[in-house]
């Protein structure tokens, strides 16, 4: 295969991550957690829309939106119950540690209900693939797909944060929250929001991952979960520009170290680049400097 | 009835208690000044007040309703902005967004724009730089900022804390006319100060906390002609 194409197969997968990190870094940048379940999240939609394919017949469309209210209703009620209790808690580490709590939680739930053994993905995407300079570069339909979803998610993500009232209220809660309270903002409910909005993007990740990589087991959201995290920090925790430009350099990441070095030690090399980036710039690609306020 | 009523409030931070014993009150149209030295509970005060923090006991009354355990963004409602300490604009934002954040629980579009041209006219600095970052502002322009931003949600009373640290003098004078300005508007002032001799000769009536209690109150006038309020905060 060409270079050009390992460059196509990796910006795709780094799409799927880019709209994971999303996730990551809108849930980072709000209510100040690291919410580590959220991979599993990313299974659970899986889990979902597959259920609703093969058991029910549904049409691929109608289940990946009852996927995606799924993952959201799933998120808001994680936080509600697991997150919000802790919120004034002195010590963050047991937010952290409830989240590797609740990511356990998940996996075992689907280990429940749909066992231990690997389903395979029915592929919902139809789109044909396309052929570029003479048959050396293939895009197939989930690449094509993947990639638009990825722009329209960032493009509507990206307008809704500046230019409504709800994303200017999570901009205010993310840099004060008291004072986004002062201002009459419910900081619960805008919390919930972004849980909401992340939840449900990833069951849209969910269904992208499982189409590009079709095996679906109670596992499968941890390690892009962890990938995606690590795109988060990479791109600038907090940043939706930086999860977006972290994912997708992690996914080109991959699949060159993949191609060109060890399919092996692919993975290593995409968190000795995290190491490198962070300490260069601690703060991530896209990082704010923490002004000093006078 | 007054427009405000404090009572017995006694607040804590984990074991640690800020406030003893607060009573005071606000009547409609007053100014009020809260003085007394650093780490006496001024800031503590306000933040129970505005629902940032819980009282363990005693209650805020607001025109007649219990507001004590109401969360912060509801009191906002009932018309009280507070403009923090350390001004608190969001850096992030520009100078019209802050603005617009400050008419969160506003509805009325016609209304928002008429209050933002008002601000704009009371603060001529901040229409010059609508579009730039909040964070870029200087600290005087900050609190002009946080106090339009406060203006921006048409409340019945403003409550301000320490508007004037920090900042030079000639920018000190200013905010001190706004807050006048903002007073003969009919907007009710709560105001926090160290500056005890600029806030005393611009209040109606003042109350002195020490450690979490209010140990002295009355006429500004008449307090500011106290030997031990001259000796104490005016440093005469
Ligand atoms: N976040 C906090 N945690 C613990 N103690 C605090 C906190 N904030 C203030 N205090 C303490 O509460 C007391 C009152 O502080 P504050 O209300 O900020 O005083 P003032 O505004 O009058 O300077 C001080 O003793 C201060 O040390
Ligand atoms: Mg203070």
């Amino acid at each position: 295969m060409s270079f050009v194409q390992f460059l196509i197969n990796g910006i795709s997968l780094g799409s799927v991550y880019a709209i994971i990190a999303l996730g990551y870094t809108m849930v980072y940048g709000i209510a100040k957690m690291l919410n580590f379940a959220h991979g599993d999240v990313i299974m659970i939609g899986a889990y979902t829309v597959l259920t609703l394919l093969t058991g029910a017949g549904v049409n691929p469309w109608l289940a990946v939106l009852i996927g995606m209210v799924t993952c959201t209703v799933l998120g808001i009620t994680i936080e509600k119950i697991a997150y919000r209790p802790l919120r004034n808690a002195s010590s963050s580490l047991a937010v952290l540690i409830t989240a590797i709590g609740v990511s356990y939680f998940l996996q075992n739930i689907a280990l429940l209900i749909f066992g231990a053994d690997t389903k395979s993905f029915i592929n919902i995407i139809t789109l044909p693939p396309v052929s570029l300079a003479e048959g050396q570069i293939v895009l197939t339909g989930t690449t094509t797909v993947t990639i638009i979803a990825c722009i329209i998610i960032m493009t509507g993500l990206t307008l809704f944060v500046n230019k409504t009232k709800p994303g200017r209220a999570m901009k205010a809660v993310s840099e004060d929250r008291g004072a986004a309270q002062l201002m009459g903002v419910n900081v619960n409910a805008t919390i919930s929001l972004t849980f909401a909005i992340g939840s449900g993007l990833a069951a849209i990740a969910g269904v992208l991952l499982c189409s590009a990589y079709p095996s679906l087991t109670p596992y499968t959201g941890a390690m892009p979960g962890i990938k995606a995290f690590v795109a988060a920090v990479f791109g600038g925790i907090g940043s939706i520009p930086g999860a977006m430009v972290g994912g997708i350099l992690l996914g080109i990441i991959e699949i060159l170290g993949k191609a060109y070095i060890s399919s092996q030690v692919a993975d290593a090399i995409v968190f000795a680049v995290l190491i490198i980036v962070l300490l260069v710039k601690p703060t991530g690609l896209f990082g704010k400097n923490i002004q000093e306020k006078v | 009835m007054a427009m405000l009523e404090v009572k017995g409030l006694q607040v804590y931070y984990g074991v640690i208690q800020a406030l003893k014993d607060i009573s005071f009150e606000v009547n409609q149209g007053e100014v009020i000044a809260l003085i007394g030295a650093n780490g006496a509970g001024k800031t503590t005060t306000l933040h129970t007040l505005t629902g940032l923090l819980p009282a363990k006991q005693g209650s805020i009354v607001f025109e007649g309703k219990d507001i004590t355990k109401m969360p912060a963004h509801k009191i906002v409602e009932m018309g009280i902005a507070h403009v923090p300490e350390g001004r608190r604009v969001f850096s992030q934002l520009s100078v019209y967004e802050n603005l617009i954040m400050g008419a969160f629980t506003r509805k009325d579009k016609k209304e928002i724009a008429e209050n933002l041209e008002n601000v704009y006219k009371r603060f001529p600095r901040l229409q010059e730089r609508k579009n730039q970052r909040a964070g870029t502002l200087s600290g005087g322009e900050q609190q002009m900022l946080a106090m339009g931003r406060a203006l921006m949600s048409n409340p019945k009373m403003i409550v301000m804390d320490e508007p004037s640290m920090g900042l030079s003098p000639i920018f000190v004078n200013e905010i001190f006319d706004i807050i006048e300005k903002v007073s003969a508007s009919g907007t009710t002032v709560l105001l926090v100060e160290q500056n005890a001799k600029k806030a005393l000769s611009i209040a109606d009536r003042a109350y002195v906390l020490e450690t979490g209690n209010i140990v002295l109150s009355g006429d500004a006038k008449e307090l500011m002609n106290d030997d031990s309020i001259k000796k104490a905060y005016l440093g005469e």
